[in-house]
């Protein structure tokens, strides 16, 4: 990369001191230095929880629905590009895709293509977590419970002919929940905070190839969360 | 640099006439780093002093073998909440105060980058510890046979001790939910500072011409984002496993026995260098002032600082060396735990060091200074001996941890803090606390302490076990616990003092100068208490010791009383108290078992901080 290119990629807001980077990404940065220590410590002890127990670990393939989730993971992968559509249509100031006519002007492109990647996100996340709490509601009505399974349904029998190991599916469910839970629960903080940015700003036409703080921001904390799922689903899912 | 006043939050145009903003509704709205400061100084003093009463109470139970004043269970609430209470609502929010009050003033900037966020980790704190104290007195309402449903389990909350097999009280869960509000408010002012630290400085604030206060405050910062989400998902399953019958710590169903000790301490000893770190930080800025010498090996201190902080990480279980994690985990713990002692040990040689050879003034602040290397230099050692683990065994739950933890953070960080105190009070307040009375305070804490835990290292290896409510006439530990529940009135009767010195100088202390000590740093270049601005001109730093004359630079011109220009101050907002007031009600759902109010506290936060986003606020 020349030194030109990085003088146009570098947001035209330079900082007025510290570091080259404005208040809130520096912020978002550290804020997901603590959630990389707080996945860490999940993802740890379900390491410690899962090969440290006493007994067998239920393979998963026989409780979860792993091509159901294997779709979800799929789309949360392409929302991720759709967020670096969003952004990088801001940032170069190019429609990435959508031209509205030919010889549009700049400016309309710019704003289309803007709310179209960011509206997909949007949409693509809110899915993202309806498939879950699907996923949610058919696993509790098969019976697989925070505290384990439960007594007379279908994942029961299964326990009970031995498929599944009885010692261990207490904690099978308590780690299940809390961890698709909590990542659950960033991608909803994170269709949220999107959708404020959507509504209040970019249908606004608040954002300009000059000041497009928001949309990076979401997209590092938007990145980050799709991260974590790929580790999640591999360690919960496919392992 | 002019702004239009928003009609949501006015701003004010600080201008030399425009006076301070007076009357309650100022202060509950304030977003100044200065007030916060205050805020935060008073509410963790009377936590300190409620954390001093419960310790009192514990010594008296103490003083003759056989004693019976207070109940065993209430004894068990009672080292728990002192515990508790002094580690999060009052070292490390008196660590906070000063974070607040003076970090922005000595990097040169206005305020700190997220001025609301700030507000919103006081009220946090203020509510976390009011929800965690609240336990004291709800006892009727949750049909309980006392008063008091206090935390019993000690401030180290060991699972499955924890678990509602064991403890089915309500007394966990006011443990279990207290700390996770209070983790919030130390992550969101941890991230509010690191920003600031990095990007808020004046020009020319290079990164190694940075205090060295402020640069130990951005190391605990960075310890406290990535110390405090681990005990979060500590808590967090110990809070699922209470309320929602997960398994994460109960054995029986193939958990983990030693889980919560590994998630805990490796939250627990980062947490340990959390404490002292800040009050190595104004020990390092006080000395230099008083013996009128630059810190010995600034760039050492730093260095040592930082690797503290990363070192702090490797070390955790040594706590647990009791446990039997096989001579390989112990060995390598016991590696690492000694070598964190070096980069200690240069710092104590770097102060002893910026003392040799300087023009000394005796202030009650150098005599706290003092202090805190003296007996730093006693936690540190006993400190050592537990790093090896056969001596460790030994020392394990009995008085002689309680004697080195005393000796590092009574000795170490309360006095770094008094120190803080008598330095930086005239900057927050206008007026310079008394000497006389400062030197009462600086003796009688100091013989207190010595007398109070001294003893306790020799009642340790004679084999009492702390957490225990009483003991034998036989054990032989009866003349050693009086001398040490002396020595514990004493500290009470020294805390008096001081109390007496705050309020005796309020109104009729001394008026302080800009600068009455003569300190090299940015915050003394501006009046005492500083204006809303801070700083009429934001200066321009050409080297480490900006207001001192040395050999290379001349010091640098004070800014103009009187501001050439308007200044931009952001007005005052709501929002960050209503965002905080949903924590508590949020956390009061799983306590009373209420699923209403579960819904209520999410409304009242999520309504907070849609406000919050929606309100012009510009810096």
């Amino acid at each position: 990369m020349t030194h030109a290119t990085v003088d146009v990629m570098r947001p035209p807001y330079p900082t007025e001191r510290g570091l080259d980077v404005y208040n809130t990404k520096l912020g978002m940065w550290v804020f997901l230095a603590s959630e990389v220590m707080f996945f860490t410590a999940l993802i740890g002890s379900y390491i410690i929880l899962r090969f440290g127990a006493p007994g067998e670990w239920a393979r998963p393939g026989i409780v979860l629905n792993i091509p159901v989730t294997a779709i979800n993971t799929f789309l949360l992968i392409c929302s991720s590009v759709t967020m670096v559509k969003a952004y990088a249509t801001v940032a170069d100031g190019e429609g990435h895709f959508f031209r509205l006519r030919p010889g549009a002007r700049l400016s309309e492109r710019l704003d289309f293509g803007l709310k179209f990647w960011m509206l997909a996100t949007i949409i693509i996340g809110a899915t993202f977590v309806s498939i879950q709490v699907y996923e949610y509601l058919h696993l509790v009505h098969r019976g697989l419970l925070p505290s384990g399974v439960r007594e007379g349904s279908e994942l029961a029998e299964l326990v009970a002919n031995g498929t599944l190991p009885a010692a261990t599916m207490g904690l099978f469910g308590s780690s299940f929940y809390t961890m698709t839970g909590f990542h659950g629960f960033h991608v909803t903080c994170g269709v949220i905070s999107m959708a404020y940015l959507y509504f209040t700003k970019t249908l606004r036409g608040k954002y300009s190839q000059q000041d497009y703080r928001g949309i990076e921001t979401i997209g590092l904390y938007w990145h980050f969360v799709d991260l974590v799922w790929i580790i999640l689903f591999t360690i919960v899912y496919l392992i | 640099m002019s702004h239009v006043a928003a009609s949501a939050a006015p701003a004010a145009f600080a201008f030399p006439a425009t006076p301070r903003p007076r009357g309650l509704k100022s202060w509950v709205t304030t977003t100044d780093h200065k007030r916060i400061g205050l805020l935060y100084f008073w509410t963790a003093f009377c936590f300190f002093l409620l954390g001093g009463l419960e310790a009192l109470v514990i010594r008296l139970q103490l003083a003759q073998p056989d004693g019976h004043l207070v109940s065993a269970a209430t004894y068990n609430q009672l080292f728990t909440m002192h515990g508790t209470t002094m580690i999060f609502l009052a070292l490390m929010p008196l660590s906070a105060s000063f974070f607040n009050y003076i970090v922005p003033l000595q990097i040169g900037a206005r305020d700190v980058a997220f001025p609301r966020l700030n507000a919103f980790s006081y009220w946090v704190f203020l509510l976390g510890g009011l929800f965690l104290n609240a336990s004291w007195l709800v006892g009727p309402l949750f049909h309980a046979g006392s008063l008091s449903v206090a935390p019993d389990a000690g401030w180290f909350g060991y699972a499955n001790l924890t678990e509602r097999q064991f403890s089915p009280g309500p007394n966990i869960d006011f443990w279990v939910l207290g700390l996770q509000i209070l983790g919030i408010s130390s992550l969101a002012a941890g991230f509010n500072f690191i920003v600031t630290i990095l990007n808020m400085r004046a020009p020319g604030m290079k990164m190694m011409r940075l205090p060295t206060f402020s640069w130990m405050t951005l190391v605990t910062q960075f310890l406290v984002i990535t110390a405090f989400p681990v005990i979060t998902v500590a808590l967090v399953f110990l809070m699922f496993d209470r309320f929602f019958g997960a398994h994460f710590y109960v054995v029986q169903a193939g958990a983990t026995p030693i889980l919560w000790q590994h998630l805990f301490w490796l939250f627990g000893h980062p947490e340990v260098y959390i404490l002292i770190l800040p009050a190595m930080g104004i020990v390092s800025e006080v000395l230099p002032t008083f013996a009128r010498k630059p810190l010995f090996g600034y760039t050492v201190v730093v260095y040592s600082g930082v690797l503290i902080g990363f070192m702090g990480w490797g070390v955790w279980s040594h706590h647990m060396f009791a446990v039997g994690l096989g001579p390989i985990g112990d060995s390598v713990f016991a590696a690492t735990t000694m070598l964190i002692a070096v980069p200690t040990g240069v710092k104590i040689f770097n102060w002893i060091a910026t003392l040799w050879g300087g023009a000394i003034r005796g202030t009650t602040a150098l005599h706290f200074a003092v202090g805190f290397i003296a007996m730093f230099i006693i936690g540190g050692l006993s400190g050592v001996s537990h790093a090896s683990p056969p001596a460790d065994l030994q020392q394990t739950d009995t008085y002689y941890v309680v004697a080195h933890i005393h000796y590092v953070l009574f000795g170490g960080t309360v006095q770094g803090l008094f120190a803080g105190i008598y330095y930086w009070w005239p900057k927050m307040t206008g007026r310079l606390l008394d000497e006389r009375l400062g030197k009462l305070h600086f003796w009688l804490t100091f013989i207190g302490m010595n007398l109070t835990f001294f003893p306790m290292h020799l009642i340790g290896l004679l084999g009492m076990p702390r957490r225990i409510y009483t003991y034998g006439p036989e054990l032989g530990v009866g003349a050693l616990n009086l001398t040490s529940t002396i020595g514990a009135l004493l500290i009470g009767v020294s805390v008096l003092v001081f109390i007496g010195n705050l309020l005796r100088t309020r109104k009729r202390g001394a008026i302080a100068p800009n600068d009455p000590w003569g300190g090299a740093t940015l915050e003394w270049s501006i009046p005492s208490p500083p204006p809303v601005y801070n700083f009429s001109v934001i200066p321009t730093v050409e080297n480490r010791l900006p207001r001192w004359k040395t050999e290379l630079h001349e010091p640098i011109t004070d800014p103009p009383a009187v501001p050439p220009a308007p200044i931009h101050v952001p007005g005052g907002s709501w929002w960050p108290l209503v965002a905080a007031l949903g924590l508590p009600v949020l956390a009061l759902a799983p306590l009373t078992h209420t699923l209403w109010l579960a819904f209520l506290g999410a409304a009242i936060l999520l309504f907070g901080v849609y406000r919050w986003a929606f309100e012009p606020f510009e810096m």
